[in-house]
């Protein structure tokens, strides 16, 4: 019965999105106002029915209920409470289900902030968005439907893949979609505004905030995925340039670099069509990014199971999708007029860098990605492009963009003197190049200059914030006095700069990890990077639905006893399959991994790791889209301002924040 | 500056951008590519050289050793794609599901000796799944038609007398 609500609520939101892409559109196209005043209600029918659709499946999920196919192949009684919840999103059906979810909310946020839009433009963001809707809420009901039943019911479900029974993985999809799918709003936008045949500043203040919400997300979901990856697979890495890896970090890269973009539309209403052409390209990166994966087109770890009748209807949906959106972007870009003038070295010239150096980098990392495919269909090659080739490639690439990144904000629009800009930041150099050579005693050569790098990004970063509140040059007091008035979205720009820095030692000290496989009987002891390793002993401990092997390991350090952590390998019954559980102590600037693998004649495997800074890796992450969410705050006040809601059309004051 | 001479300077820009990706691609692709060799084709098409390449195939059946090189643990196995096999040796701890009988791709090079020492030994899937490469490969050395049906059940694929399994198991 459940089940049947949520299938009916399913094809509702899909009658609701065909309204949705219909109405507005045509009401925008002639003039009609009752036309586009249907949009918002018909964005928010469609979110309503989906959430009603969603909320079941999850229901049916907790009951355990056998005879929905999607949970008798997915569940089990014996799963715990909150991966029954969780396992709604973790199979292939119910993670379409909830992408469909997340692109009705998308729709609904604008319906719901979006009074103080020109009506025109509203109707015809809400009926892109219904439209796009429209062919994934499709797929939803005829291709992947999550309701399925079958008949008859087994006693019992087949279980949740073990690997995906984790803490962080059950949060990772919501956060990582929601970043894919907010790329929506300014693909919505973007289209819109080609039909309206303008683009102004006003347009580029809507859609920032939209990015950055997207683009904090999708920060944060890749992340915590990489972070999942190095905890639980155990294979102590935390990125494998997998297809699935790289299909999301390709909408981060020109997801950054419209982040950017949309700053030069808002503040010097240059760029436009270019930032038009990056939203458009995002948005279809993210789509690709998960369909294409999922359709398990590439060869990859996250693929489903192969099905060529998805495949040709998702293949069919991206194209109609992006050759749709291309077509009109080269129909309609000449209409969108010149934009401001500006000198190669300015503010606009590094954000221009910013650009092609991204875009760059995402062109590298797409052809990486897609050439095995190409090579397959074409050649008739079985190749496959490992991490040296995106090593060799990216980083020459994001070298410049490290070096450049501390000294674009520091330049002034329009016209800009580079030497000045440098002397400014003549102490975060300094403080770089130290880093640099002290590195270089323990380090090899590549990550001695990434610390560098990173040192340099950091410091450059909080060297802006010193220059405006002229630390050390007026007294404590008043520099104080400035440093609480400034804008929250210079804190945004920092911290966003100096995560990436963070991010980058991170990457540069787990460069210098040290690993040992070892057999180790109970009572041995084994040294790895100074500090000691003794397996204590082995026993077997029972879970709610597995059986686990679990060692226990002392670890100390010259004598003194640090901590003693417990790897485990779980063998889980109803689906036949072992994982291993690794174990990590972290003090914040090292992580001590240990791995327990096959015991033989009452020895134990065990893979011993110690990685320096790994958790900087995502603490830089973090701080990121901390920085993204500051910016957002500040850019939601002056949004939110009362003048604008008063006078929605003229282009509003242009602000006052960038000196 | 005019607005000609700033959209000259912004293609050049890009040009050189694009440029670099290019270059560094192709330079890239010419050392870091990595080919996926089955079994039988090993003598032919395996480069040579400790060049890093992938071979694909199943896990022999009963071929599974737990060996100790240097003080360190690890295993050796066959790897075959039914027309030939090769001995592969890898330290470390295998994959979860690495099991004989099913499908494995090991990352890795040739040694004198024509045995293969695996860097990396991927075995991402569960028993239903076969990876793309290794179905190829297998399509490619007749042990699977397609147009007959789905591959039966792994523990059959590398039988010695394949097409007597075949008619055995229907």
């Amino acid at each position: 019965m459940i089940a049947e609500l949520g299938h009916f609520a399913l094809a509702l939101a899909v009658a609701f999105a065909v309204a949705q892409a219909v109405l507005p559109l045509w009401g925008a196209w002639r003039g009609e106002a009752r036309l586009m005043q249907a949009a918002p209600a018909l964005a928010l029918g469609q979110m309503i029915a989906l959430a009603v659709s969603f909320g079941c499946l999850v229901l049916v999920s907790v009951n355990d209920d056998f005879s929905v196919l999607n949970i008798a192949e997915n569940s089990h009684t014996l799963k715990p409470l909150l991966y029954k919840i969780t396992g709604a999103w973790g199979s292939h059906e119910g993670s379409i289900l909830f992408w469909c979810l997340i692109l009705a909310l998308c729709g609904g946020a604008v319906a719901l902030f979006g009074n103080p839009l020109p009506a025109s433009l509203r109707a015809r963001v809400i009926g892109i968005l219904g439209a796009t809707a429209c062919g994934f809420d499709l797929f939803c009901l005829i291709e992947s439907n999550p309701f399925a039943r079958l008949w008859p019911p087994p006693a019992n479900g087949r279980d949740m893949n073990p690997l995906l029974q984790d803490p962080g993985l059950a949060f990772h999809p919501p956060i990582l979609y929601a970043g894919y799918v907010g790329f929506a709003i300014p693909f919505a936008f973007a289209i819109a505004a080609l039909l309206e045949g303008r683009i102004d500043a006003a347009w580029g203040r809507w859609v920032r905030p939209w990015t950055l919400g997207a683009w904090c997300c999708l920060t944060g979901g890749i992340a915590l995925g990489s972070w999942w990856s190095y905890y639980v697979l155990g294979w102590g890495g935390f990125w494998f340039w997998d297809p699935v890896e790289n299909a999301s970090l390709l909408p981060w890269l020109t997801g950054t670099a419209l982040l950017h973009s949309a700053i030069v539309v808002e503040k010097r209403e240059a760029l436009k069509t270019w930032t038009v052409l990056l939203a458009i390209g995002t948005f279809a990166l993210s789509l690709s990014g998960t369909f294409l994966v999922r359709s398990g087109i590439l060869n990859s770890v996250h693929s489903f199971a192969n099905d060529p009748a998805r495949g040709v209807f998702i293949l069919g949906l991206l194209a109609v999708i992006i050759g749709g959106s291309l077509l009109i972007f080269a129909i309609r870009a000449p209409t969108l007029g010149g934009s401001g003038l500006f000198a190669p070295i300015s503010r606009e010239g590094a954000l221009v860098l910013n650009n092609i150096l991204l875009c760059s980098i995402a062109a590298v990392v797409m052809t990486g990605t897609i050439y095995p495919l190409f090579a397959d269909l074409l050649l008739d090659q079985k190749i496959s492009v490992g991490p040296p080739f995106f090593q060799a490639t990216v980083l020459p690439l994001a070298t410049p963009v490290f070096l450049a990144m501390s000294l674009g904000p520091t330049l002034s629009w329009k016209r800009a003197a580079l030497f000045p800009a440098m002397l400014r930041l003549w102490w975060a150099a300094l403080v770089a190049l130290a880093v640099g050579v002290f590195a270089s005693f323990g380090m090899a050569a590549l990550p001695a200059f990434a610390m560098a790098a990173a040192a340099w990004m950091i410091f450059g970063a909080l060297a802006e914030i010193v220059e405006r509140i002229r630390l050390f040059r007026l007294p404590i007091g008043s520099s104080f006095a400035r440093l609480v008035a400034l804008p929250l979205s210079t804190f945004g720009t920092t911290l966003g700069h100096a995560g990436l820095g963070v991010t980058i030692a991170g990457i540069a000290g787990m460069s210098m990890s040290t690993e040992r496989v070892v057999l180790m009987h109970p009572g041995d002891t084994v040294d790895v990077a100074g500090y000691d390793f003794r397996l204590v002993e082995l026993h077997d401990a029972k879970g709610s639905n597995y059986n686990a092997r679990v060692a226990t390991i002392a670890i100390s350090r010259n004598g003194v006893p640090l901590v003693t952590l417990a790897p485990e390998r779980r063998a889980f019954t109803t689906q036949v399959m072992t994982t291993t559980e690794a174990k990590i102590n972290t003090n914040f600037f090292r992580d001590l991994y240990v791995v327990l693998g096959e015991e033989r004649d009452g020895a134990a495997v065990m893979r011993l790791h110690d990685n320096p800074l790994a958790p900087w890796i995502w603490f830089g992450a973090l701080i990121m889209a901390a920085g993204g969410a500051c910016s957002l705050a500040d850019r939601r006040l002056r949004i939110a301002a009362p003048t604008r809601a008063a006078s929605p059309k003229n282009t509003a004051p242009k602000n006052t924040v960038q000196a | 500056m005019t607005r000609k001479r700033r959209r000259l300077m912004v293609v050049l820009a890009c040009a050189v951008g694009l440029g670099s990706a290019a270059a560094l691609t192709l330079s890239a692709f010419s050392s870091t590519l990595q080919l996926f060799v089955a079994p039988s084709k090993i003598a032919t098409e395996a480069p040579r050289g400790g060049r890093v390449f992938r071979l694909g195939g199943l896990v022999e059946t009963g071929s599974l050793q737990r060996i100790i090189q240097n003080g360190s643990p690890g295993a050796s196995f066959r790897v075959t794609d039914g027309g030939a096999s090769v001995s592969v040796s890898y330290i470390g701890i295998l994959p979860d599901l690495f099991r004989e009988g099913q499908g494995v791709v090991a990352l890795g090079s040739l040694q004198p000796d024509g045995s293969f020492a695996a860097q990396e030994v991927l075995a991402k899937h569960d028993e239903t799944y076969m990876p793309p490469d290794v179905a190829d490969a297998l399509k490619k050395s007749g042990r699977w038609k397609p147009g007959q049906g789905a591959p039966p059940a792994s523990a059959l694929w590398d039988a010695p007398d394949w097409n007597q399994a075949k008619q055995a198991g229907g």
